[in-house]
């Protein structure tokens, strides 16, 4: 009796697409994306990218440069990409790396002092290093750590013959001189070393040394020039990360009502009506809208009683950030329902494109964990374009005219999915 | 087959609640209308009987402005069919519960009285309405799906006249509710008669178009066949003849011979034949008697709508 059981539930599985779908291809679909993510499928290793500003110009300050453009997970800049306005970009100074830094661009800067060159090391207490200054983002817990230790191993592989010359410093110094003859052969191998730095495919080359460089060969010091005084770094990304994945639900929920009511005969009704179908659904996509701000607004407040998220000081920007969102995300919603034949299409294929969109567009993890290729990918979905501009306004406390592009983005995609959604409605309009 | 149109301009357009000019409606390789011309007059009730996939439907939708015809026009009061003017005009009770189920019966009145214009106190007074008609005042605060199967069925219905209009289209409006039920519909529908409403009313069941029709259109595959009063579509399809049905006990085999034989109609074990003249009801017993069959049941009735259309198809009208 258990086969004809089998068989049955069998039949009905195959006549139920929706079920299908949900069964195989989203579980597919997310098995891809967090293969891609933090599999290294394509051996995309995320790169973290940073800022050198090199004041010092000396042979060591170039060495460690050189050290950190060889190490394989950074991405070194050292001016800005060209662009039409400025076609040579001149290098980044203090000033303009800090405001990279604090523009979100990079989440990392390294300032080379002046005098670096000539006390590079940081040795013993009474130690004369010149500190480089590390600066970053607080929102990135991990790239400034990694940043730090990647700077001591290319301390100690690009520059090793100012790493012997200051050691044999301060050798001289804490056991006392060396014999003309030993000074000799101290000469004659930091020679051998500098010759050995100035191959081309010598900097960085660890091979041979030891490439876990205890901390502290190089002075850093490190300061936050983003959310320094945040009390929870990360609650304004979540509010606004978890906020628009559940935005995209409710829209798309919502907007399902035109599918019951093109069911019920009640679409029908209204449209011999004095009501239009544009006018019906411009109708829905003011409530849906509506509801999303509501929705984003009492997700923020939460934030605010609960996780001490500077919520009122935000209000302009907020405002701004939120209505352009839920203006997509309703656009969004009136897409997909007026593309889907049943309820049960709806679901699905809300299911699907909202948690892949989420996957991608930063809801699920933030952007600056994944590959360079998915970082781009992400630039597809309403998701990153939100969250981008939240960050810009809670976290990086940005006027509302710098948020010029996420609005334009996400406004440009609300027009082009209701668009769509309209000419796809026609179907409602006459048989 | 009649599909080719006939162009008329808006101002000849006739004034008249509906006038229909050679429709014709394809979904794909399906005719749903016909070539079907129509025309109807103030106050008047017009009953479209036919069986499912006749294309009353269709012909209602047309009307209602949500078909766009492959040829034809479909005027009501002078303006096209769809148009604002035409919309105005016109209420539309569809065969589908197309209501709000979360709503109450109030808010779904309020809403669709609001989709055709209306506000303030015309609308309240207009909600008053619809709940008195639709006998619906103590329910006013329910939910439409919380509504019984008749009552849902009322509400429907008010929700299509909430802007009192001229022209009412009823597509099947007492499908699926009780007798009980179907008669509170039915003195509704008198009720609008009273006040002078024009009125098409779909349905397959002969004895609604009888008792509410003033004049009754039969359809048949997108074409209406007939259209007259009740009386004369009978005198037109049978004069003055009446109609014998038999209940015949015996072998099948043996009973469809013998009735086939005698011109009659056999369904089931009962056989329908017509007569010009009751004298002919003794030759069928004696044939039935010597043919060596038992008459179990017999009686003599005037046609009706059903066996007009059963003339004029040779099918029943709900097949």
């Amino acid at each position: 009796m258990i086969i004809p059981v089998i068989r049955t539930a069998l039949l009905a599985l195959r006549r139920d697409r929706v079920s299908m779908v949900l069964s195989f291809v989203v579980p597919i679909a997310f098995f891809s994306i967090f293969a891609v993510i933090f599999g290294g499928a394509h051996d995309s290793v995320p790169k973290i990218k940073l800022i050198v500003v090199d004041e010092d110009q000396s042979s060591a300050s170039h060495q460690l440069v050189k050290g950190l453009e060889n190490e394989g997970s950074l991405t070194v800049t050292t001016k800005p990409a060209p662009t039409k306005d400025q076609p040579q970009p001149v290098d980044y100074t203090a000033a303009t790396a800090e405001a990279a830094v604090t523009a979100g661009d990079v989440s990392v800067a390294l300032i080379v002092p002046h005098g670096f060159g000539e006390h590079p090391i940081s040795f013993g207490p009474e130690s004369e290093g010149t500190a480089i200054q590390l600066l970053n983002d607080q929102s990135d817990a991990i790239a400034p750590q990694m940043v730090a230790g990647l700077l001591q191993k290319a301390a100690m592989t690009a520059m090793p013959a100012a790493m012997a010359e200051q050691g044999m410093k301060y050798a001289g110094k804490y056991i006392g001189e060396f014999t003309p003859e030993q000074q000799k052969k101290i000469n004659s191998n930091l020679e051998e070393l500098r010759q050995f730095e100035s191959r081309p495919d010598a900097a960085g080359a660890s091979a041979g040394l030891n490439s876990s460089a205890s901390g502290g060969i190089i002075a850093v010091k490190s300061r936050s020039v983003v959310g320094q005084n945040k009390k929870s770094p990360m609650i304004s990304f979540y509010a606004a990360a978890i906020g628009v994945m559940f935005l995209l639900f409710t829209a798309s929920g919502s907007a399902g009502a035109l599918l019951d009511e093109a069911e019920s005969g009640a679409l029908d009704r209204v449209l011999s009506s004095r009501v239009n179908m544009t006018g019906l659904l411009a109708g829905k996509l003011v409530f849906n809208i509506l509801l999303a701000f509501t929705q984003l607004t009492v997700m923020f407040l939460w934030g605010w009683a609960v996780f001490k998220l500077d919520f009122f000081s935000h209000i302009p920007g907020f405002v701004v950030m939120g209505l352009c969102t839920a203006f997509a995300v309703a656009a969004f919603g009136m897409l997909l329902a007026s593309i889907c034949r049943t309820r049960a299409q709806l679901g699905a294929l809300s299911t699907l494109l909202i948690l892949v969109m989420s996957a991608i567009g930063g809801s699920m993890f933030p952007r600056f964990l994944m590959p360079q290729a998915m970082q781009k990918a992400g630039l597809w979905t309403i998701n990153a374009w939100a969250i981008d501009g939240f960050t810009k306004v809670f976290w990086r406390d940005l006027p509302v005219t710098a948020l010029w592009q996420q609005v334009s983005v996400l406004l440009a995609i609300g027009i082009v999915l209701f668009a769509i959604a309209r000419r796809v409605a026609r179907r409602w309009e006459y048989s | 087959m009649i599909n080719q149109s006939t162009p008329t301009s808006p101002t000849a357009l006739s004034s008249l609640p509906l006038k229909i000019d050679l429709l014709v409606k394809r979904f794909g390789n399906v005719t749903a209308v016909d070539g079907i011309s129509l025309e109807l007059r103030d106050g008047e009730c017009l009953g479209l009987l036919g069986p499912n996939g006749a294309g009353k439907s269709t012909l209602i939708r047309a009307i209602a402005g949500r078909v766009t015809p492959d040829s034809g026009r479909v005027a009501v009061f002078g303006s096209e069919a769809g148009s604002p003017a035409s919309r105005a005009a016109l209420g539309w009770v569809p065969q589908d519960l197309a209501l709000y189920p979360r709503l109450t019966a109030k808010e779904n009145l309020s809403s669709f009285g609001r989709y055709y214009g209306l506000k303030g106190k015309k609308l309240e007074q207009a909600i008053a309405w619809g709940l008195e008609w639709a006998a619906l005042e103590d329910r006013a605060g329910d939910l439409a799906r919380n509504l019984s199967g008749g009552m849902r069925r009322r509400l429907n219905m008010a929700a299509g006249l909430i802007h009192q209009p001229r022209l009412v289209l009823m597509d099947e409006p007492t499908v699926g509710v009780d007798p009980q039920s179907r008669n509170r519909i039915f003195e509704m529908i008198e009720a609008l008669r009273t006040q002078g409403m024009t009125i098409i009313y779909t349905t397959h069941y002969m004895e609604e178009a009888e008792r509410l029709c003033d004049r009754i259109a039969i359809m048949d595959h997108g074409r209406i066949i007939a259209l007259n009063t009740r009386e004369a579509l009978v005198q037109n399809s049978f004069g003055s003849r009446s109609q014998v049905v038999a209940r015949l006990d015996g072998p099948s085999e043996k009973v469809s011979a013998w009735v086939a034989e005698r011109g009659g109609r056999l369904t089931d074990s009962t056989a329908e034949f017509t007569i010009e003249h009751p004298a002919e009801i003794t030759a069928l017993l004696d044939g039935a008697a010597s043919a060596g069959l038992e008459l179990v049941d017999l009686s003599l009735r005037r046609p009706n709508l059903e066996s007009v259309f059963l003339h004029l198809t040779g099918r029943e009208l709900r097949d």
